[in-house]
Parts: structure tokens; sequence; C-alpha cells
């Protein structure tokens, strides 16, 4: 039973950081209908940053701060300079400059800080928690309590504000909003901004989760979120969270006690795959 | 020709046959296909078991290894009967993970370690070799167009033009999508799997990473950055991409980055392909050649 606790906490854990990567692809796509694969690279550039900035600072406020202002601004630039004028082309012509886009930085990240894998030796300044047996480390703590955090800030902004309100009616349909007097672009861009940031986070907070930050560590996630978006509901933030934690979930008890003879990356789109069969909308998606 | 420029060109040969496969599902039936290398895979790991467990020359295979990839093919096309756009775009990524998990993971396709001691094609009691596979692979290629440019003017071609341009007006003309659809796949799926095949005798020995999602990807940059739907598109962009890293090559350090940044100017300027309806070679070179004409 111990074990199985303690996998089950690390699973919650994954599937929290699942969650941080894939609301800013679901963001984005409620919006703008595009699959932003670069969403990958923006979160290793975010742990790229915080890592830079923690060592030079020894601050992770700073580190977490400066990585989601620095994310924030590559969000904009990529939406400005690439997505906004393929908008008019079929969804194919985005993915290929989201998916060009993803390599580049990922090139740029491997130039400048070398191929290597660095170390992230930070420690979160969260308490170790005992219940029973079983003792939550610092990191675990951190990931669920900054995981729920950014979940609440973004539930209040989306329902409680007008610039959530004019976010919803703008992924709606952006013709309309525009009509309504809705600055649709200054959405798109705060859209942006907010995913961006929260994937700095993300990359952040996997980098010291397992004191790895390397060039493509982006590439996992960058095709396992689209499945997992397509799981929760193309567009559907709740449905991209649930989908997350049970993926977190279902990848570390399967691995842990089924003798699943595939790799624990090919699970998500087996699953996805599953999903659009049984219901093509997604689990929390609407038609 | 040097043994490096014979390389190269058979390998943009091969590309390019594969590409034509993509060209069919994506160009001509405008379904959207990320996993294209999947099926390069089905083809030449088929080819390969064939080869090196049954001992079956590659002639005898290859009628084995088209019906093969074409089933399979028709299989995994099911499922993209439910979706569309971008639920396809995703659903193909994800048969790309799942068929590269199932090489690398089971035993019979030799897992992580491959498959190695493929055997030369022989023609005419000899080995191909160089410059003569070059040729075989040259002869499919034309083939290969043959059959696109034979296609693209038959009913189904014509049914699939239909079907790309507006789904349900091609249905209420009686164009049946379903099966249309998945005669694009099973086509497009038979022409990757002979590409595979080829490939797999060309490098005699393969592991699950040669036919992995970023393949899918530069296949289907070959096809947008030539045009897609247009004949010689494929062969086009199989050129282009397959002569600029090694043009890069002197700049080791930069030359993904260069090319991938090039990639991205080409789609973010030139989204309709270089052959395509609206891009400016095509502008300038059509009336060009009606001048030509008296």
């Amino acid at each position: 039973m111990h074990l199985f606790f303690e996998q089950l906490l690390n699973g919650i854990a994954m599937g929290s950081i699942y969650a941080l990567v894939t609301l800013g692809l679901a963001l984005v796509y409620g919006i703008l209908r595009i699959l932003h694969v670069a969403h990958a690279a923006v979160y290793t550039v975010g742990s790229y940053v915080g890592l830079f900035i923690f060592q030079a600072t020894g601050s992770l406020l700073l580190a977490f701060l400066g990585g989601m202002v620095f994310c924030a601004g590559l969000g904009i630039l990529i939406e400005r300079f690439i997505y906004f004028p393929l908008l008019k082309y079929p969804p194919y012509v985005p993915l290929i400059a989201s998916i060009a886009v993803m390599l580049a930085i990922e090139e740029v990240c491997r130039l400048i800080a070398g191929p290597y894998i660095l170390t992230f030796p930070a420690k979160l300044p969260f308490p170790e928690l005992h219940l029973g047996t079983i003792t939550l480390s610092s990191t675990l703590v951190a990931v669920y309590v900054i995981t729920a955090i950014v979940l609440l800030l973004l539930w209040l902004v989306t329902t409680k504000t007008e610039m959530g309100l004019a976010m919803r009616a703008t992924s709606q349909d952006i013709a309309i909003a525009d009509a309504m007097g809705i600055n649709s672009h200054f959405v798109v861009t705060v859209t942006f901004i907010i995913g961006s940031a929260i994937a700095a986070i993300a990359g952040i907070l996997v980098g010291i989760y397992y004191n790895q930050v390397y060039p493509t560590m982006g590439t996992v996630p960058a095709y396992k979120t689209l499945a997992l978006i397509v799981v929760g509901g193309l567009g559907s933030v709740p449905g991209a969270v649930v989908a997350s934690l049970l993926l977190g979930l279902g990848e570390t008890l399967l691995i842990g006690y089924a003798n699943v003879p595939l790799p624990r990356d090919a699970l998500a789109f087996i699953a996805m795959i599953g999903v659009l069969m049984w219901r093509s909308e997604g689990l929390l998606g609407s038609r | 020709m040097s043994s490096y420029v014979i390389t190269i060109a058979t390998i943009i040969i091969i590309n390019a046959i594969s590409v034509c496969g993509l060209n069919v599902i994506v160009g001509y039936a405008g379904q959207i296909s990320l996993g294209h290398a999947a099926f390069f895979g089905i083809g030449a790991y088929t080819a390969a078991l064939l080869a090196t467990k049954a001992g079956i020359s590659f002639w005898a295979a290859l009628p084995c290894v088209i019906t093969i990839s074409a089933s399979i093919g028709l299989l995994l096309g099911i499922p993209s009967l439910r979706v569309r756009d971008d639920f396809l775009a995703i659903t193909t990524i994800g048969i790309n993970f799942i068929v590269e998990a199932v090489f690398l993971y089971i035993p019979f396709f030799g897992g992580a370690l491959g498959i190695g001691g493929i055997p030369r094609i022989m023609l005419f009691g000899s080995k191909l070799r160089g410059m003569g596979f070059f040729w075989l692979c040259l002869f499919f290629l034309v083939l290969v167009l043959a059959f696109c440019w034979w296609f693209t003017r038959s009913w189904a071609g014509l049914a699939c033009f239909a079907l790309r341009e507006e789904e349900s007006a091609a249905n209420s003309m009686g164009i049946s999508p379903v099966r249309i659809k998945l005669l694009a796949f099973m086509i497009g799926t038979a022409i990757a799997g002979l590409g595979g095949a080829l490939y797999a005798h060309y490098m005699r020995f393969i592991s699950a990473t040669d036919f992995s999602f970023p393949v899918s990807i530069a296949f289907l940059s070959m096809l947008v950055l030539g045009g897609m739907g247009s004949l010689w598109g494929p062969v086009l962009g199989a050129l282009i991409l397959g002569i600029l890293p090694e043009l890069f090559r002197p700049i080791v350090e930069y030359r993904i980055l260069v090319y991938t940044l090039l990639l991205l100017l080409m789609i973010r300027f030139q989204p309709g392909g270089l052959l395509g309806e609206v891009s400016f070679l095509r502008k300038r070179l059509v009336p060009l050649l009606k001048g030509l004409k008296p």
C-alpha cells in the first residue's frame, strides 16, 4: 500500500506538470484554432532562463519572474510574426510553421547553452509533509501548491474579469467578438502572454523536479500535450487539466504495476485514439 | 560521379517516391497526414523481415510489401474517417508514435537493435549497388509519377479533388467520402511502402528511429515546399530539402538552425509551395511557358 500511495502522489505531480504545459496549448487552440507545438519550446526556454537567472542571482523568485516575462515576450513574438499572418491559410500551414519554430528554438538553446544536461540545484521553499508513513518531499509539495495557485488564478481571470469574458467571447467567434467592440488581437496577445508565462513556470518546475535542463526536454511534451488537448476536448481548458491529471496517474501506475510492453510515451496516443473512437469531442469538450 | 553524390541522389529519389504517396493523401484528397514515416517504416520493415527471415528476394517480396503496407494503411485509415483537420493531424501523429514504439519494443522487429544484414537487390544475376541502385530507384520514381499522373485523370482522382475542395458538396454529387478517403490512404501508404522497401535494401540496416515523427515532418515539409497536389511538387521538395543540408555542411554547428529557419521562412512567405497555384515561381514560369508556345 505504501508504494501505491507514493506512486499515486508522484502520478499527481506528473499530471500537474502536464496540466501546466497543456493549459497554454488549450488556451491558444481555443482562440486561434492553431496547434501551437512551439509551446513546448517556450517551456524549454523558460527552464533555461530560470536556471540562468537562478545561477546569476541565487533567487528562485527572480528566476520564476524572469522566466515568465521572457517567455511571455517570446510568445508574443511567435504570435505576431508567425501565426497571425498565417491564420488565413489551411491549418496545416501554421502547424508546420509551429514545428519549424520549435526546432529552431531548440537549436538556439543547444547553441547557447550546449547540448549537455545542466543541473538545476535549487531548493523550493516549501516544507516537507509527513502523512503517516508517507513523506512528501518539498519539491512535490511545491508542484502541488504552485499548480493549484496557477489553476485558481486562471479560473478567476477567465470567469470573473472582463478580460476573461472577452477571451471567452473571442474563442467562440473572433469576427463577432470584433463586432461587439472587443479588440480581439489584444485578447489573443493576452492569451499568449498567460499561456507562455505558465509554460515558463512548468519549465522551471520540471527543471527542479528532475534536476535536469537540456535542449530537447520539450520534444516529448510537444506532441504528448497535443494528445492531451484532444483527450480533454480541443480548446477546453478544464478538459485539458483533467486529461493531464489522468495521464500522469495512468502513466505512473501502469508503468509501476502492469508490465506494459510499450513505452509510456505511446500511452497518451493510444488513450487519445481510444477517446476519439468512443467520444470524438473529448472528455469535456462540446460540439 | 562520386559515391557521395550518388548516395545523396539515391536518398533524394527514395524520399521523392515516398512524398508522392503523401501527395495522394494530402495533396489530392486533402487529408492531412503527419504520420507518413510510419508507413514508410512499415514498408521497410516488411521488406527487411521478408529478406532476412524468410529469405525471399526483393522482387518476389515487392507485391507482398505493397499489399501489406496498403492493408495497414487501410486499417489505420479507418480511425481517420471519424476525424478531420486538426484531429486528423494529431491522430496521424499518434499513429506514428505508436508504430515507432511497436518497432522499438517488440523483439520480433529487432527491438532497439533494428534489423541488419539486409541483402542487396539482385537484377539479372548481379548485385545492384551505386549507380545501378540509383537507376532502379529512378525507374520506380518514374513509375510512381506516371501512376500519379494517370490517377489525377481518373474518375477516382477527380473524386479526390472534389472531396478536397468541399466534402459535403462532393458527397451530394454521389461521391462516397469514406471510399475515396480510404482509397487515397491505401494508394498513399502503398507508395510509401515501396519507398520504404527501397530504403531498407539500400541502407541494409534499419532501426525504429529511422521512421520517427521528425521524418514525417520532413516528408510533409518536402510536399508543402514543392507544392501540394502538383505532380512535380514532391520531386522538387525532396530535391531542395535533400540538397540544402549538404550545402550547409561547412557550417556544421549552425546547420540545423539555418535549415529550420529556411523552412520557416518558406512556409511563412510561400505557404502554397514553390509550385503551388499562387507561388511567385509559378506566376513567372507559366506566362513564360505560354509565351513559348505559338
